[in-house]
């Protein structure tokens, strides 16, 4: 056994003996860490369980669908001009581009919200025309009902499928297949109710009216071409490069744009906003790491100052100890291992508290399950260890080099 | 038949700063100290008896002197090395019996031995053996709290046995008791000396000084006197012919 493990051992024993005999005492010293890990350990738990849920959903979207919208420099949006997706740009790339399938053409009419009424019932949402493959693309199915085919868009039908929240929204009673609901004065009947989905960043997802995109366009009339959102599949996702540089040449040709000119359009892929939303949750997990990681700093002087009190309470022990032989470093080591344990120890505590609250954050709001990944349980125990380390230098070296003569003398 | 020398001491100073007034606690000590010598060091307070003991106990250096334990020049260790010393050639016995207050009999006992890196199962049984040789065995698993202060003191003085020391330093170790366990601990002391043990007792009662076989006088700092006292030293004598 080798010299040092022997001592690191021994001072393992000692610290547990010490720390176990004043339990409480020792319990109030560590409440800072204890305090410190949780508050992570439940922030983390939540936010990655959240993150883990959206990622979920992303997935379900699948990754080889890409959107296409149109889009305006700041600088130009102040001086009123607007890019635009027009139709055309959505045959063009329909019927020109290979190896895609699925193209759904998107648009949000009368703004964001529009007027909707039933029965006297008046309310607002959000108005989607779009074709029958935005199913596919968007994996929305019907829980009652159907959602609308080829023929209503080909046809225009005023037919319309709901998001379930509509229902409460106006207060429609019986069966609502079938019914008719009005939408900036024009009368839509009612085919099919989508799934519920819940809410995301307190938005509810299940506040909006689909109808086709034909019957939208129509609706408007010719008088201002609308900009449209355009969605599709790619067949092969290894062509996603291909396709992307196909559609841009294309739009680009299409909008007239010179060489040197920006794309007065963005093409995204869901892995691209997958990526945005993980560096968004990244950046939230930091700047809360960073914050609670303040209350550990705080926690880490707590547990210094108990320690120098207890560094001076047993004085007379150190002397003892040094006149039966223990060196400077057997004292160095004991007073050292005795904060980190105790710091690991808060750790512990915190972490299954931590767990615990986030579990208990999660149900009571609704929120997806807390999980609490494998790196922040390492940085919790590594921070804790470490805090008591830094911060039990101080009163460990001060234990250390008491003068034996005047340590015995200590009343 | 000569003596083997365990200690010498020569020209031994201990000089303080009190203030901006220095003063020699310790001046011009010359000793030498045998293996089983059984020695009281005697004098008033102030006479430098203490200082003596944390020298000899390898506490604290000498301001000047050479200080020889075993033909080691201690005074020229380092902190560790004398650490060391302690744990090994040293067993302290002291007046308020200084005994860990958390720890169990055993465990005080069990405690040098930490140090010196002996494994846990075999520091038991050492310091089972020492317990049982001052009688406590069946006090093992008591905290000093529940002990009389005879038996924090045999404790005590299992504990710098455990080490089995070149030397036993005893620094008023009747000092808290009542004149019937003084008996017992002297009883225990003379004991130990028929086993060979080599034993140092700091003290100022004459009866304590009188059981030892040999008297130091210190006083102002100075050796006074240093003689065989002859009774007690016949005495042990004739009971180890006896032995014989």
């Amino acid at each position: 056994m080798s010299n040092l493990k022997f001592k690191i051992i021994e001072g393992t024993r000692s610290a547990a003996h010490s720390i176990f005999a004043h339990g409480f005492r020792s319990f109030l010293t560590t409440l800072g860490i204890i305090i410190g890990v949780a508050s992570v350990i439940a922030v983390v738990s939540v936010v990655q369980g959240f993150s883990a849920n959206i990622t979920q959903q992303f997935d379900g979207m699948g990754t080889n669908v890409i959107n296409i919208e149109s889009y305006t420099p700041r600088e130009e949006r102040l001086q009123g001009v607007r890019a635009k997706l027009t139709y055309d740009d959505y045959l063009e790339i329909k019927y020109r581009v290979p190896g895609i399938s699925n193209v759904t053409p998107t648009v949000r009419m009368w703004g964001s919200n529009a007027l909707i009424t039933y029965r006297g019932q008046s309310s607002s949402s959000m108005i989607v025309g779009t074709a029958s493959t935005y199913q596919k693309l968007n994996t929305v199915y019907p829980e009652r009902g159907r959602f609308f085919n080829l023929s209503d868009d080909n046809s225009r039908r005023r037919v319309a499928v709901l998001g379930p929240s509509i229902i409460s929204k106006l207060d429609i009673k019986g069966d609502p297949i079938g019914q008719h609901v009005g939408v900036s004065g024009e009368w839509f009947k009612v085919i099919g109710i989508a799934e519920k989905r819940g809410k995301l960043f307190g938005f509810d997802q299940d506040d909006f009216i689909l109808l086709p995109f034909s019957t939208t366009k129509a609706l408007l009339g010719g008088a201002q071409e609308p900009d449209i959102t355009i969605s599709l599949q790619i067949n092969e996702p290894s062509q996603l490069e291909q396709v992307k540089q196909h559609i841009k040449n294309l739009l680009r040709r299409n909008h007239r744009l010179s060489k040197d000119a920006a794309d007065d359009f963005e093409i995204a892929t869901a892995d691209q906003m997958l990526d945005t939303f993980d560096a968004i949750v990244g950046s939230t997990t930091l700047v809360l790491g960073g914050i609670v990681g303040i209350s550990l700093l705080v926690g880490g002087i707590g547990i210094m100052n108990i320690m120098l009190v207890s560094v001076t309470e047993r004085t007379r022990e150190i002397g003892i100890q040094k006149a039966l032989g223990a060196t400077r470093f057997d004292i160095l080591l004991q007073f050292l291992i005795e904060a980190v344990f105790l710091c690991l120890l808060g750790g512990l505590i915190g972490l299954i508290l931590g767990f615990g609250a986030g579990s208990l954050i999660s149900t009571l709001t609704g929120l997806p399950a807390a999980t609490v990944p494998a790196w922040a349980i390492i940085l919790s125990f590594g921070f804790s260890a470490g805090i008591g380390l830094i911060f039990g230098i101080i009163p460990a070296a001060k234990a250390a080099n008491l003068d034996p003569i005047d340590a015995l003398r200590y009343e | 038949m000569s003596k083997q020398t365990i200690i010498e001491l020569r020209n031994i100073a201990k000089h303080y700063m009190m203030g901006s007034e220095g003063f020699y606690a310790l001046e011009g000590i010359d000793l030498d100290i045998y293996l089983n010598d059984y020695i009281a060091i005697v004098g008033s307070s102030g006479s430098g008896k203490s200082t003596l003991m944390n020298l000899l106990g390898c506490l604290d250096y000498p301001t000047a002197g050479e200080y020889k334990l075993k033909g080691t020049d201690v005074a020229t260790l380092n902190e560790t090395a004398l650490a060391g010393i302690r744990n090994r050639e040293i067993g302290f016995i002291f007046q308020n019996f200084n005994l860990l207050p958390r720890a169990t009999a055993l465990q005080n006992v069990m405690q040098p031995l930490i140090y010196r890196g002996i494994a846990v199962a075999e520091r038991k049984r050492r310091a089972q053996d020492a317990l049982e040789m001052v009688s406590l065995q069946d006090r093992m698993a008591h905290v000093p709290n529940q002990l009389s202060g005879g038996q924090r003191q045999r404790v005590a003085i299992a504990r710098a046995l455990v080490t089995e020391p070149a030397i036993l330093l005893a620094d008023e170790p009747t000092g808290n008791l009542d004149s019937s366990t003084t008996t017992e601990i002297m009883a225990l002391f003379d004991k130990l000396h028929g086993n060979g043990q080599t034993l140092i007792v700091v003290t100022h009662e004459h009866e304590i000084a009188e059981r030892c076989h040999r008297v130091i006088t210190l006083k102002d700092g100075h050796l006074m006197s240093d003689h065989i006292n002859q009774v007690s030293a016949k005495l042990s004598s004739s009971e180890a012919v006896a032995h014989v």
